[in-house]
């Protein structure tokens, strides 16, 4: 099973506490498009991917086409009004780089990426990341490090 | 990638014009056709939910053809077409199987100019290169695998006097690949040429983001191969990309990509228990030590040469050497000499001869490398060079081109461990051997490597140990066909290129027979 990044021991499946710190989120223009893509595929979830192509983009699956496992870490759940809760995971490997970056999911104009399931749409989902600030970096227990 | 010949030599051939036309425009050395369909069992056939995607060139951002949007019943008449032919192809002579390599190789030597120029207009990438390296290394590499494939023998081994086994080499079947974009004629030729060397049929998926090329090629080749021999589905990764790589019928999946997507086949081949390779990319260090510097010769301007190689086909390379690292006691020179070579780099029309950086591969492609020039100077990376879109002007405008960049960062910023895939160097410097080695491994990935030194022994031993499948030692992205190329750690499974490439597209069959003329004695 992957880990759950927890901020305060409830775990993150249900919606964050207005003004709670999370890692990720999502823009409007992406979450319509979740919205349509979960009409036809039902649950989703991120994955982020690495490496070559069309590697540092998040993948995106129906649940259960992407085996999760012990290797990945849950960075959060995306709450999208009219889509069931969609996870987003990363190899904890990757985590230990990305940690200090805040992950929002957009979306551009493209032309397919892997098997993630917007390509046919025209479109592809991109991270766009900012450092953690120091708020953020508390909760999360970065605070001793610094972010740079 | 420079191979045999040099890039200023092709663009100075006699006949070579200095800018070749766009495609299908007066005096261009090729015209795409308006559509392509799917090529399965020897013939051209339209999908079968008779829709087609469009396809625009990344030098322009202009559609130029559409392709057909291929899904799983077209892989599954595609894998079948395979199967069909592979009970003949499967069973012809070594020499045969040769002596078509080799005729391909022919017919694509006598197209060079055809082919370079159709894959600059699909990928973007200046036809300088697409000249003198991804067209002659994919004629190189049908060559190289025909003769390693007369080459090849068996194995007998004598168990004891009466008792001998030997070992044939045998096709697979039917294998599936999936191709890249970054090279999208090379890498599939990279995964082609032993594939049909070692008998076995093909369903090839190309890249969405560069669809068209691959037919531009197999127009001139097709009359070569029987029929279902060699399969093209195009269509998008989760369509038919994700149906080919879980087909229940294919023996073998061979992918280039990234990580995740790369689980995704292994968790498929685990389904059917097939075997896989895999290519997944890197974040290559390119290590220069104090010594380079020692002379202003001809040896520190291949040195300074190395360093501006993150520029290559705009980065988009699995190995582009995207993370300098410099010893310090040389540090401000060489990286003042190393930035005056990359404001040389030359960008511009990729039609252009002497253009050296052309246009990323999609939009999305530069859309991902401007947000890491983002997150780079938000972590506080500084920018010596470049670090915006750049605009070309004319019809050029709506291209995808970024300017070449260097940060100088540290080793745990996150532009020096992603593989961004753009023209984006990440630059830092070392202080002695060990850190250079530390900050060398320090990586997810380990595909490629670069180390340059005057030292024998310091460049031995280097390149020993940094931990990836290839370092270029004094040089840098070469490709010759008789090289193993792969990765280690989250690079990926595999090698391709050099003659152990076969291994991976043939079953060993262990026949053990007994000459005794009595039985063992156990019944």
């Amino acid at each position: 099973m992957p880990d759950r990044l927890t901020t305060d021991g409830a775990g993150v499946s249900a919606p964050a506490p207005f003004g709670a710190p999370s890692r990720v989120d999502v823009t409007d223009a992406a979450a319509d498009m979740l919205r349509h893509l979960a009409e036809t595929n039902g649950q989703l979830m991120f994955h982020q991917s690495g490496g070559c192509c069309d590697g540092s983009s998040p993948m995106c699956y129906p649940v259960g086409m992407f085996r999760v496992g012990a290797s990945d870490i849950l960075l959060g759940t995306l709450h999208v009004e009219g889509t069931y809760p969609i996870d987003v995971y990363m190899s904890k490997s990757q985590f230990e780089y990305w940690k200090y970056t805040h992950l929002t999911i957009d979306i551009v104009d493209g032309r397919g990426s892997g098997f993630s399931i917007e390509a046919p749409e025209g479109k592809r989902f991109l991270i766009r990341s900012r450092m953690l600030d120091d708020r953020e970096l508390e909760a999360f227990g970065l605070a001793t490090h610094g972010a740079v | 990638m420079t191979i045999t010949d040099r890039p200023e030599a092709a663009a100075a051939a006699p006949s070579a014009p200095t800018v070749y036309a766009n495609p299908g425009t007066a005096g261009s050395v090729m015209s795409f056709k308006p559509r392509y369909d799917n090529y399965i069992g020897g013939q051209y056939v339209p999908p079968a939910n008779g829709q087609y995607f469009q396809n625009p060139s990344p030098v322009t951002g202009q559609v130029f053809t559409e392709v057909a949007r291929g899904t799983a019943p077209d892989v599954d008449r595609a894998v079948e077409a395979g199967w069909k032919a592979f009970d003949a192809w499967g069973k012809t002579s070594v020499a045969e199987r040769a002596v078509i390599l080799n005729k391909i190789a022919d017919r694509m030597e006598q197209n060079l100019e055809l082919l370079a120029v159709a894959e600059t207009w699909e990928n973007g990438k200046p036809v300088r290169e697409t000249l003198a390296a991804d067209i002659p290394l994919a004629i190189d590499h049908f060559r190289y695998f025909a003769g390693c494939i007369r080459a090849q023998e068996g194995g007998i081994s004598e168990l004891d006097q009466d008792t001998v086994a030997y070992h044939f080499h045998e096709p697979l079947g039917v294998v599936g690949q999936i191709i890249p974009w970054n090279f999208p004629i090379l890498m599939a030729v990279w995964k082609l040429a032993p594939a049909l060397a070692a008998g076995n049929c093909i369903v090839l998926k190309p890249a969405e983001q560069t669809p068209a090329s691959i037919h531009v090629w197999l127009d001139l080749i097709k009359d070569l191969l029987p029929a279902g021999v060699l399969n093209i589905v195009n269509g998008f990764g989760i369509e038919a990309g994700a149906p080919l790589a879980s087909h229940p019928k294919i023996r073998k999946i061979a992918f280039t990509g990234e990580t995740t997507t790369g689980r995704l086949i292994m968790q498929y081949a685990s389904e059917n228990l097939i075997p896989v390779t895999l290519e997944l990319g890197g974040k290559s260090p390119n290590v220069f030590f104090a010594d380079v510097a020692d002379q202003k010769d001809s040896f520190y301007d291949k040195a300074l040469e190395g360093f501006t190689f993150f520029a290559l086909n705009q980065g988009e390379v699995c190995t582009c050497p995207s993370r300098a690292l410099v010893q310090r006691s040389i540090y401000d020179g060489f990286v003042a000499d190393g930035l005056d070579r990359v404001a040389k780099v030359k960008q511009g029309n990729p039609l252009d001869v002497s253009t050296m950086i052309g246009a990323q591969a999609s939009n999305d492609q530069l859309e991902k490398i401007l947000s890491y020039m983002d997150i780079g100077k938000q972590e506080g990376a500084k920018l010596l060079a470049g670090g915006a879109r750049a605009d070309l002007g004319g019809e050029l405008s709506g291209g995808y081109y970024v300017q070449p960049t260097v940060f100088e960062g540290r080793n745990d910023m996150r532009i020096f461990q992603e593989e961004i895939f753009g023209p984006v160097l990440a630059l830092t410097s070392f202080d002695d051997y060990d850190d250079a080695i530390s900050i060398a491994n320090d990586t997810l990935y380990g595909l490629g490597a670069g180390v340059w030194s005057r030292s024998g022994s310091q460049l031995y031993r280097a390149g020993r140990a940094i931990q990836a499948g290839r370092v270029w030692s004094n040089t840098y992205h070469q490709y010759p066909a008789h090289a193993a190329f792969g990765g280690y750690k989250q690079s990926g499974i595999g090698r391709e290129n050099h003659r152990m490439m076969l291994d991976h597209y043939q079953q060993t069959k262990n026949l053990l027979v007994s000459y005794a003329d009595g039985p063992m004695g156990f019944f």
